[in-house]
């Protein structure tokens, strides 16, 4: 579908909206965990660059955080509300299903994009307000735009919009950005595609039927497995090398290296199952979708144990690395 | 001289709460920016605002 298509969409108003249509509108899911990631990067300066920033000023960049990423859902859901229309999944989303019109939520994203940029630069600084803009139009702009429905690459070089919260919050405690945050990033990054790729083997009838080209729908469901599995075996080890910069400790290189196991494990298993396919066994689709579920688990302890060990203390160096 | 100011369309009494409820969120919003802007400012600017008022 080209893009006049989609921007010229009217969908009839059928129901007053609620506050919990315009928080819908802004991914709050997804938005949990960009800031989840913000946060450890932001507490991961701190404790190992030794600059500290203000309380307060760390509350309001992390506020800013979650409204950039709020007006980056809200944006690709005003675009994006013809294919909503059309998967199931997405067709009780609030733009599809007649509670906000489609021009008040591109309102309500752009708005909040220059409110979150500006928020982010008076609390912070310019290059951690530049990377949040970025990181918008990346998604709201790039992804959504131009990738979604061009390439079954979309996720891939989608994925960076993802990987900049952590990037964003050392940078608004230093003012610049190093090794270890942009490692943050490539973890982000690679965790990406096993994780979308895992959901669409088990949506990919839908997204066929809205003429997204994930790749299951363009590859088939064989070769998203492959990938699933390349990707998996990439990120595994990728997860633990923090531990070898100093930024993970004892925490952190025992967590990345079991749930990086437990992570390659359940790849495998879908790698060998004949999940995406025709006819794929019920057994086969579980997989998939404890696949999905593991990979939220994955990313979230990871940054947690981050977390614990720069904002709690419990950062021992593991001998004979740091 | 007519009047061609288009005419508001009839709202029922459900959409005009919510149009209310939506214009009182919008508000506090409003609001909340600016409150945050002025701790943003003062906070940056830390002793050096009272000194100046």
């Amino acid at each position: 579908m080209s893009s006049t298509d989609a921007s010229d969409l009217q969908l009839p108003r059928t129901r007053p909206a609620t506050a919990v249509d315009y928080v819908q509108l802004m991914k709050p899911r997804i938005m949990m965990l960009v800031v989840f990631t913000a946060l450890a990067g932001l507490v991961a300066a701190q404790s190992v660059t030794g600059v500290s920033i203000n309380p307060v000023m760390a509350g309001i960049a992390t506020l800013a955080v979650a409204l950039g990423s709020g007006a980056a859902g809200a944006i690709n859901m005003w675009y994006d509300a013809d294919i909503d229309s059309v998967m199931k999944r997405t067709s009780t989303r609030p733009i599809p299903s007649g509670a906000v019109p489609r021009d008040e939520a591109l309102a309500m994203g752009l708005i909040m994009s220059g409110v979150s940029v500006l928020l982010m630069w008076l609390a912070s600084n310019a290059l951690a307000a530049g990377l949040l803009a970025l990181s918008i139009a990346y998604y709201g702009w790039f992804y959504t735009m131009l990738l979604k429905r061009r390439t079954p690459q979309n996720i891939v070089v989608g994925g960076a919009a993802g990987a900049f919260p952590p990037v964003i919050g050392w940078a608004a405690v230093t003012g610049s950005t190093t090794l270890d945050a942009w490692l943050l990033f490539a973890i982000i990054f690679f965790w990406t595609p096993p994780h979308f790729w895992a959901l669409s083997l088990l949506a990919h009838k839908e997204y066929e039927k809205a003429g997204v080209p994930m790749l299951p729908v363009t590859h088939g469901a064989a070769a998203t497995r492959n990938q699933i599995l390349a990707y998996t075996i990439f990120l595994a080890p990728l997860g633990a090398l923090p531990v070898f910069t100093g930024l993970g400790g004892v925490v952190y290189a025992v967590v990345s290296v079991i749930l990086g196991a437990a992570f390659l494990y359940l790849a495998a298993r879908v790698w060998r199952s004949d999940a995406g396919d025709a006819g794929a066994a019920p057994a086969s689709l579980k997989k998939a979708k404890g696949l999905f579920g593991f990979s939220i688990l994955y990313l979230f302890l990871l940054f947690a144990a981050l977390i614990a060990e720069h904002g709690f203390g419990a950062y021992i160096a593991v001998p004979g690395l740091a | 001289m007519s009047d061609d100011r288009p005419t508001p369309p009839d709202l029922d009494d459900e959409a005009r709460k919510a149009q209310k409820r939506r214009n009182l969120w919008l508000a506090l919003a409003l609001v909340a920016f600016v409150v945050l802007v002025i701790v943003t400012t003062m906070v940056r600017l830390g002793g050096g605002v009272p000194e100046r008022m």
